[in-house]
């Protein structure tokens, strides 16, 4: 096979193998977004909660409670910490959100920035700043796969597989299913849902902790392959609001397909000029917001 | 906070008793304060800097008695994140309000640079030890700052030219982005040149990066027979484990860690690391000084083995505490002189000088990773002792304008 093309396809591989954490992490802020009217600054670091709860899961919670041969694996890692990062991001619209759903946006805005904050500084006290490996790889998904152009490890496989059938096992959910249809019709007129006796506030609640929820999850397939820090939310929350941007604001398939590739353009750019792959997806942006206001897949601008 | 008060409360009577007592005092506020400037939480905590710095500093004073010319000596550390504005304000702050004395460790190129220049124009002396870019004896030499330990001329001296000699004569470097790395780069390419190969091609890569996947590939693709690893600490550590991850080095491709320490290969596990060769400035199972002094050392850090930057720690230490000694105060211009004078003979450094630039020439070791021994920590074989003058640049060829003019 010609070497370019070659390397062309393994940065694609690579790019597309961040572009799964773009997607899920953007596709949580648009459910959010579309069906909340929230933009979820706090969304990094739940994605960094829910890394770090798999870590704890592994490595802290047996010497905490005396047991030192207990570890919690990925396999029951990847149901649990996703559904604590859910119950956690539920309490937090419960208590703290619901009491600005009248004001305006902003508000929800700083609220969540400030959450961003508070964790990111209990996280960093308790653990170290630059990182930590996290040792609890399955063994079943050890190893290498050859694709032909390149040797892939078969954890990133894995990865890649499994987030695109939960992101369109979502947006099939939310777009495509009844319970998805009382979700945008609730929130499009809550009024006229709640006079056929559907509770609003719950659904809202529950729609909350499903989002933060695929951070979670995001944080726990992310674990294996960076370093468990406090900051790593943080890095990739800038990232994933230019790619809901670019979407359109609060649109499912948007933010999916556009995740998705922009991974894909970054990992490709860095083939030519590298240099310019931290740029890109801001560049698209620019020509994004001034060509169509409303974001690719966005309805109305 | 309480421990904070008692000791300046202790610090300021002992001043005031002293002030009284006589008005020019030998040891300047009736302390000798020493600080530790590290990187206490990041990338170079484990093996660098950290917790194992500070016990080294600490360690030493204990053994020269805790006392010099009958005053006490104190030891404060203080984490700089990697950020020289950090450890910029936190050397400003330990000068002007706390009187530090001397500073120490400044692992982390970026931050020793500036620390070194700000502490020289106060007129406070520094010893770094982590910090590895030649710059600081060289371009940037200051009348004050030392460079104890190694440099990155003297890395690849050792690293490289074994490399080349085995064949490996095409490079692509992957390089830590700041003063360190590029440093190193251009030290470890000159070697590489020198001896007749070639370097295709570079990338430069943010420190603390975790996924170096998509560097490897471009290295890789390059074709080129090395990949030098112009980087240190974890990401060095990650950097090789992705390279078998994604099966580089089963590809053919050899990797050179210009700065590996052992706790890197303990880290990477000698069945990853085997085979693998690096330069250090010291190695605790060189001879039996260092193993005694290793012994010391766990028995005093409680558990973890000393790397060469935690020895070199407790060895400018030492020095230090003993030029203050010999120069009967602790004004840095008859410190700093007396250090000029000293020979720096201990288990760290055989027959080393303190040049007038302030790099401490000393022999360094190749190093070859074998398979665990029995010992955790004993991961690798001393290959070759390379002659401190052979490791390091001639006090002409370093570049230091305070020696030239």
């Amino acid at each position: 096979m010609d070497p370019m093309i070659r390397l062309i396809l393994a940065q694609g591989m690579l790019g597309l193998n961040n572009g799964v954490f773009y997607a899920m992490l953007s596709l949580g802020l648009a459910v959010i977004f579309g069906l909340l009217n929230v933009v979820n600054f706090a969304h990094g670091a739940l994605y960094m909660l829910g890394a770090f709860l798999a870590l704890i899961l592994y490595s802290n919670l047996g010497p905490w409670l005396g047991i030192d041969a207990l570890h919690i694996g990925f396999w029951p890692a990847l149901v649990l910490a996703p559904l604590m990062v859910a119950a956690f991001g539920m309490l937090i619209e419960r208590f703290l959100l619901r009491r600005l759903y009248k004001l305006d946006p902003i508000y929800s805005l700083l609220l969540t920035f400030g959450i961003t904050l508070v964790l990111q500084g209990v996280f960093i006290n308790f653990f170290n700043a630059s990182g930590t490996p996290y040792p609890g790889m399955p063994d079943s998904l050890k190893g290498v796969v050859n694709l032909g152009f390149m040797m892939f490890p078969k954890y990133r496989l894995f990865v890649i597989v499994f987030s695109i059938i939960v992101c369109f096992g979502t947006w099939f959910i939310i777009e495509r299913t009844h319970i998805g249809a009382r979700l945008r019709a609730g929130t499009e007129n809550p009024e006229l849902v709640k006079a056929f006796g559907i509770n609003v506030p719950l659904m809202v609640m529950l729609t909350f902790g499903f989002g933060t929820g695929l951070a979670g999850l995001a944080g726990v397939l992310a674990a294996p392959i960076y370093s468990v820090s406090p900051l790593m939310g943080a890095n990739l929350i800038i990232v994933i609001f230019a790619v809901v941007v670019i979407g359109g604001m609060g649109s499912i398939l948007g933010a999916v397909v556009t995740g998705f590739s922009l991974g894909l353009i970054e990992g490709i750019t860095k083939v030519f000029y590298a240099p310019a792959s931290n740029t890109v997806i801001f560049l698209l942006m620019v020509i994004v917001l001034l060509v169509r206001p409303q974001g690719l897949f966005g309805k109305h601008g | 906070m309480k421990k904070a008060i008692t000791a300046s409360v202790s610090a300021l009577a002992i001043s005031l008793g002293a002030g009284a007592a006589m008005a020019q005092d030998a040891i300047s506020d009736g302390v000798v304060k020493i600080g530790v400037l590290g990187d206490m939480s990041g990338v170079y905590s484990t093996g660098f800097s950290g917790k194992g710095a500070v016990d080294a500093v600490k360690m030493a004073v204990r053994d020269f008695g805790g006392t010099v010319l009958g005053k006490p000596i104190e030891v404060i550390s203080a984490d700089h994140q990697n950020k020289a504005d950090v450890g910029s304000a936190t050397a400003r702050q330990w000068i002007d309000q706390d009187h530090v004395d001397m500073i120490a460790d400044l692992t982390n190129s970026a931050v020793a640079l500036a620390v070194q220049q700000l502490a020289s124009e106060k007129h406070t002396l520094t010893f770094a030890t982590g910090a590895a870019t030649s710059a600081l004896t060289g371009k940037e030499c200051t009348n004050y700052g030392i460079h104890y330990g190694y440099d990155t001329h003297a890395l690849p001296v050792g690293t490289a030219t074994a490399v080349v000699k085995n064949g490996g004569d095409s490079w692509y470097f992957i390089t830590a982005d700041y003063a360190f790395g590029h440093a190193l780069q251009d030290n470890t390419a000159s070697v590489v040149e020198t001896l007749g190969g070639s370097v295709v091609g570079s990338s430069d890569v943010p420190l603390a990066t975790t996924d170096f996947s998509s560097y490897l590939l471009q290295a890789q693709s390059s074709g080129a027979k090395v990949i030098g690893l112009a980087n240190a600490g974890q990401d060095t550590v990650n950097a090789i484990k992705q390279a078998h991850e994604f099966g580089i080095v089963e590809g053919g491709q050899q990797l050179a860690g210009m700065l590996v320490l052992i706790s890197d290969v303990k880290s990477l596990g000698t069945d990853v690391a085997k085979g693998l060769q690096f330069t250090s400035g010291w190695y605790w199972n060189q001879d039996d000084a260092s193993r005694k002094w290793k012994e010391e050392y766990e028995k005093f850090s409680g558990g973890e083995a000393p790397t060469f930057p935690h020895a070199a720690d407790y060895s400018l230490t030492m020095a230090y505490l003993k030029a203050i000694e010999a120069a009967g105060t602790d004004d840095p211009d008859k410190v700093r002189a007396e250090l000029g004078k000293m020979k720096i003979d201990d288990f760290f450094a055989k027959g080393g000088t303190i040049r007038p630039d302030g790099l401490l020439e000393h022999d360094m070791y190749l190093l070859k990773v074998k398979d665990g021994g029995t010992d955790p920590w004993d991961v690798a074989d001393v290959v070759r002792t390379i002659p401190g003058n052979e490791a390091y640049a001639s006090l002409a060829d370093g570049g230091c304008p305070l020696v030239n003019n």
